[in-house]
Order: structure tokens, then sequence, then C-alpha cells
């Protein structure tokens, strides 16, 4: 597992995570490292959990009732702290690992509000800060050029590309430390889709990045690491070149190979 | 495709040669037909009526505009209409009913919000479950007991406040049909703001949004249209209320927009001259098919700016 990972450090850390949905057992035991810069994808067929897993992170699941954390715990570098621990603010975490949705949903604001919503909810209220900070941002998610003079309009405007990389700028606006992609592309058309993907890659200069994938071609093209998930289970976790060629468990192989899922 | 097209046409079989599996069945097809009727009568019934309101009071307003003119109607600061000295000036209903109705929604906008707010972001399922139907059932209540409500209950208590008040005044009345009309915004509003997706909230919380910051920036913005038409539908009920301003408001046709002073409105007032002896056809008698048509043309407003706001902010998801 540590195969190949010289020189990169720790973000975070599951250990032994055990998740509940009322009194469905949704992750058993799940344990991962999440490294500093890198693309980690999670694959696995529907229902695997890996979603789950993702909104563990900025703590989602505290929005319905009936969720339960129930043992282990997501530990968050430098800190060294439990994200699941109950002393964690939710909204704390969310400051420092924002979303990315499966479907774009930008809100019914002006394509600059929907971008400043992140630093707006921190309370910055100055203007030039806020209008640099919307300008980087949107710079960052490669839309400025096609938005820069029409700020004004409603981000539903958008075509679904663009509404997609709208909403990570606005998970970017608030220099977040990582950045959870649920299944970003699986709404978008292939050339979206291509410049989404090419933007994650860009991204992990600055963020630490964790997404999940039904596309395992996207996930041997763009991420670092993989883990692949069955049944609320990790399975196999690995640098993603040697999951993708040489993985250790035969499950992940019929996986991969599409022998099965 | 291309095959087939190289092939000579043939003509395609026509009447007779319809085999009997996929020819039109009578019994069906009459059947489909009573029913169609059936709900087309349905339909065009709730239409006739409304033509046929609007045709009698625009009918009846003729014979009082005949008397009286338009300018008199629209212009007069009295309405005397019982008088020897007959005066005519809807003003004065008007602005009973535009005060009552101000302080009515004055309590029933910001309560109602608040409520519906509280409602769809805050409280937990069960609190909701039950707190909806007793909200409900505020609308339920009978109008009539919430004009003695005013009447007896409220006027005494804003007395010891204030204690000129008349015991007939529009504050009190308008105050009571505030309380009343607060289902109605508040469900509507709550209606609409549950509408709004999942997606965008948790868009908001996972920007690290408050809940209060998610529901007053991103949930209420989302669910403008409906929130205006339930604010809409308020006013509507505020502007046709009846009982409460008749029981708790005086009936004393009175120009002013102060509520703590008595006033009559055009319902109100409409109540009093239907129950009263004033002889059919006199043009005392035709004033309340004015007053009515002005109450009409009021509500048609309301409802066009309603129906203009529900296009003008609906929100695609």
């Amino acid at each position: 597992m540590e195969a190949g990972v010289e020189g990169t450090l720790l973000k975070a850390e599951v250990r032994d995570l055990d998740f509940f949905y009322g009194a469905f057992h949704a992750l058993k035991r799940v344990s991962m490292p999440i490294y500093d810069h890198k693309v980690t994808a999670l694959i696995g067929p529907s229902g695997c959990g890996k979603s789950t897993l993702l909104r563990c992170f900025n703590r989602m699941h505290d929005l319905y009732p009936g969720n339960r954390y129930a043992g282990g715990g997501i530990v968050l570098h430098p800190d060294d702290t439990n994200l699941l621990a109950p002393g964690v603010d939710p909204i704390e975490v969310r400051m420092r690992i924002s979303m990315v949705f499966q479907k774009p949903n930008p809100f019914p604001k002006s394509i600059y509000e929907n971008v400043a919503y992140s630093l707006r909810v921190r309370g910055m209220t100055n203007k030039s800060e806020l209008d640099d900070r919307v300008e980087s941002a949107l710079k960052g998610a490669a839309l400025w050029g096609e938005v820069s003079n029409r700020l004004k309009e409603l981000g539903a405007n958008l075509s679904g590309g663009q509404q997609q990389r709208l909403c990570i700028a606005r998970a970017l606006a608030s220099d977040p430390e990582i950045i959870l992609f649920d299944e970003p592309t699986s709404a978008l058309d292939p050339i979206a889709t291509a410049s989404i993907e090419e933007l994650i890659t860009e991204l992990k200069e600055k963020v630490t990045i964790l997404i999940v994938t039904h596309n395992m071609q996207q996930a041997a093209r763009i991420s670092d690491f993989t883990g692949y998930m069955y049944l609320g289970e990790m399975v196999e976790f690995g640098v993603t070149d040697q999951v993708f060629i040489k993985p250790q468990k035969k499950a992940t192989e019929d996986y991969i190979t599409g022998r099965f899922g | 495709m291309t095959a087939s097209a190289s092939h000579p046409s043939q003509p395609l079989p026509l009447g007779s040669g319809i085999s009997d599996r996929l020819s039109k069945k009578a019994s069906r097809h009459v059947k489909e037909r009573i029913i169609e009727g059936l709900l087309f009568s349905a339909a065009a019934f709730s239409v006739f009526v409304t033509i046929a309101i609007v045709y009698v009071l625009v009918k009846e307003s003729w014979v009082f505009f005949e008397t009286v003119p338009l300018s008199d109607f629209l212009f007069d600061t009295q309405w005397t209409p019982l008088f020897d000295d007959a005066h005519y000036g809807i003003m004065v209903l008007l602005s009973g009913t535009l005060t009552s109705s101000a302080v009515a929604l004055l309590v029933a906008i910001p309560l109602g919000t608040i409520i519906a707010i509280y409602l769809s972001e805050f409280a937990g399922f069960k609190v909701r479950e039950i707190a909806k139907p007793f909200l409900e059932l505020l609308g339920g209540v009978p109008t009539i007991v919430y004009g003695y409500f005013a009447l007896t209950f409220l006027t005494p208590i804003l007395q010891t406040i204030y204690p000129d008040l008349p015991g007939f005044n529009l504050l009190s009345a308008g105050l009571v049909m505030g309380i009343m009309i607060i289902p109605y915004v508040a469900s509507l509003s709550e209606d609409a703001m549950r509408a709004v997706p999942m997606s965008l909230r948790e868009g908001s919380y996972a920007m690290g949004a408050t809940r209060l910051q998610t529901a007053l920036w991103v949930v209420t913005p989302a669910a403008t249209s409906g929130i205006a038409s339930a604010y809409i539908l308020g006013i509507s009920r505020a502007v046709g209320e009846t009982m409460i301003l008749a029981v708790a408001a005086g009936m004393q046709p009175n120009l002013t927009f102060n509520p703590t002073e008595p006033g009559a409105t055009i319902t109100s007032y409409i109540v009093q001259v239907a129950l009263g002896d004033l002889p059919h056809g006199s043009i005392g008698y035709q004033t309340i098919f004015a007053a009515g048509l002005t109450l009409l043309l009021m509500t048609l407003f309301f409802n066009l700016l309603g129906y203009w706001l529900r296009k003008r902010f609906r929100e695609v998801y």
C-alpha cells in the first residue's frame, strides 16, 4: 500500500470507519490514506459506499436524521483531529473541505454571487477583496475567459459544463484544503467532461482532491491513487497504475476488466 | 431503409383491408366521448359562473353609473348613499379596505414568512407534522369568530395600552385579520420552500453556510415565485374579508388611513346594504354593485400581479 508514495505527505486518513444509514451498515471498517496535493479516486459498483465515504469528509450526513458515524474516524492533518468527533463543528469542517456535486447545482443568483457565496458565508463583505477572490476562483476553474463580461447573468444561463466549472469556482473561492468531487462529470457530455478532467489535474497543484467516479477510464486518467470499494468495504487501495495494471485482489481485477459491475 | 425504398411501393390497405384486431371499437369510442363531455361541462360550468357574475356586476353597475357620474364615484370624499344629500365617493370605503388590509398584511407577511422558514428549514419532521395541521386549523376558524375575538378580546386589551381607542376600530380588526391570513401565507410559502431541491441546500451547506444563511440566501430566493403567490393570496384574502370588519370595525364610512379610527370597507358596506331594507332597484341599492365591481377589479389586479410574478421569478432548477 505504501509503494510509490515517497515524497508525498498525508493530508487525511480514514481509520476503521463504520457508518450506518438507520439500520443499514453502509461503511464497514473502511481505512484509506489521502495524500496531499494528489488526486485520489474511489471506484466501485453502485451502492458500494463510495459516495457515502466521500460525504463523510465534509459531514454532509449530518444534514439528515438517522445517519450515524459508528466508530473509527477521519483524521485530518496537520491538525491530527478526527473530523467526525462529536466536538467538531461541521461548518468548520466544510469551510476547509469543499465539495462539487454530481449534477451542477448553481444557486439562483448571478455568476458573481455564486462564486462570492462561499466567501460571504464567511462574513467577507469588502467589495474589492470579493472581486479579487471571485476573479481568481473563476480563473482557477478555467471559466474567467468565458464569463468575465457577463458576471451579472444568472448562473443557470450557462451550459452544463460551464455550470459545473462555476460550481468548482465556488468550491475554490474559499481556498479549501480538500475538494470532494462526487461523480462531477456524469451529467456532462464528453467535451465538457474532458475540460473538467483537465481542470482537476491542474487543481491538484493547489488542493488535495478526492473524487468518486463511475467511469474507470476517468479514474485511470486523472487519479494518482485509487480505492476500489465493494459492499461498504475497501477492497483494495493503491497507486492508480498498479491498481489498474496489476491489481492485488481478484475482485478488483474482475471489476476493472468489466467482468463484473 | 434504403433496401425497402428501392422496392416498388404497394398501395396501402384502406377501409375494408383493416383487420378486426386493429379496427376502432365503437363502444370504447362512445365511452371516451361521454367522459370527455362530462369533464368539459364541469370545466365550462366554472367559466360560465364567472362570466355570469361579471355580467351581473357590470350590468347593475351600468344602471348605477347612469345616475352617478364616474368622476363623483372616484373623487368624491364622502360616501353617504343613504342620506338625502347623497354622495358616492368610493375612496371612503377604499381607504377602510386599504387601511385594514395594510394592518393585516403587516402582521401576516412577516409572521407567515418566518413561520414558513422555520417549518421548512429548521423544524424537525415531528414538529412539522404536528405544527402544520394546527396552523391550517387557524385558517379554518369561521371569520365571525375572529370578528368577535377582535371586538370583545383584542380591542379591550388595546384600549388598556391606548385608552382613546374607540370600541370599533380598523386596528383591532386588521390585526385579527392578519392572524387569520397567517396560515395561508405560511403554508403556501412553506410549500414553495420545500419544493426547492435538496441539491441547492446541499450546495450551500457544503460551502460552509449555516442553516440561517442557507434559508435566507439560497432557499428563500429560489422560492421567490411561490412566496410571491402566497403574499398575493394573502392580499386577496385581506381585501375580500368581510365579517371581521363588519363586526369589529364599525361600518361607519370614514375617509381615513388612521387604523385607530372606525371605518367601513367595501365588503362591510355591501353586507350592511344587502341586509338592510333598501328597496331593490333604488340607487342606494345599486351602489353595492358598483362597490362589488370595484372589489372584483382589485382582486383581479392582484391575481394578474401574482400571475406575472410567478412567471417573472419562476425558477428552473
